[in-house]
């Protein structure tokens, strides 16, 4: 069984790991170009909704996540969450690597090291059975 | 405080909204074919399930968290903070799914958390 299951895992993985650290990083870029964001009076909710969902940029990064939870959601139902996440978390790494490059954020090397310790995890965490509980029927 | 407030939001809440996806979607049944009317059968199933729209409200809480969050915060920081939601996910995947979860997994997990540690020092 373990073939195909890995195959078919593998390849929604692929997808996680391209659509969601581009849609977060698009995100990051809208939510910078709106400006400041008040929350506090509540009143002040309305015009900041309009304006973050006004943005184009925002449109785009939602459909790339929208990508990467469809992906995500059939990922699920062939393989264990607690394999599933870890996996495809090698995402998490990416957008720091995107971050840097397009968003010129100033990475410490602290940071850096920590992600590589977060992509270490992952990649000790990607090894084992995607499934112990039983096939659903 | 604020941020504290906020990364709490999306890590515990966002997963625990996945880890009520995962549920349901162990009652949809498998993925057969990658043919896009498969695709939107189990889709469709799926969305006929409770437990996908609780998750579903839960996501969308940690979606807005997550928002005003990057409008404060570098992503290169925030992203990788969310990476705790690694030990959230395999506690719930235990309790709430009945998943077993392996020594190597564990080590895999801790790696993680320290290296969410360091990333938040590098941040202060």
């Amino acid at each position: 069984m373990h073939t195909r299951l890995h195959a078919k895992t593998y390849f929604l993985i692929a997808v996680m790991v391209v659509a969601g650290p581009v849609g977060n990083l698009l995100l990051a870029k809208g939510m910078k170009q709106v400006g400041e964001i008040k929350i506090w009076p509540p009143s002040e909710l309305v015009p900041v909704f309009f304006r973050v969902f006004g943005s184009l940029t925002i449109w785009i990064g939602i459909a790339c996540l929208i990508a990467f939870i469809v992906a995500y959601m059939l990922a699920l139902s062939l393989a264990d969450y607690s394999y599933v996440q870890p996996a495809a978390a090698l995402g998490y790494a990416v957008v720091a690597i995107l971050g840097a490059i397009f968003l010129r954020e100033a990475v410490s090397l602290l940071r850096w090291v920590g992600i590589a310790f977060i992509c270490a995890g992952v990649s000790f965490i990607r090894g084992t059975n995607p499934r112990t509980t039983e096939a659903p029927r | 405080m604020l941020e504290f407030v906020l990364f709490v939001l999306i890590i515990v809440v966002g997963t625990w909204g996945e880890l009520c996806l995962g549920r349901a979607m162990k009652q949809t049944g498998e993925l057969e074919r990658f043919r896009p009317s498969a695709m939107v059968r189990l889709l469709y199933r799926a969305l006929q399930i409770k437990w996908i729209w609780i998750g579903v409200a839960m996501m969308a809480v940690a979606f807005f968290s997550l928002l005003l969050l990057l409008s404060l915060e570098d992503v290169s920081f925030v992203v990788p903070v969310t990476a705790l939601s690694y030990l959230v996910g395999a506690i719930g995947g235990i309790f709430f799914l009945g998943e077993r979860v392996s020594g190597q997994r564990w080590i895999g997990i801790a790696l993680v958390c320290v290296g969410v540690t360091l990333v938040v020092i590098g941040n202060r």
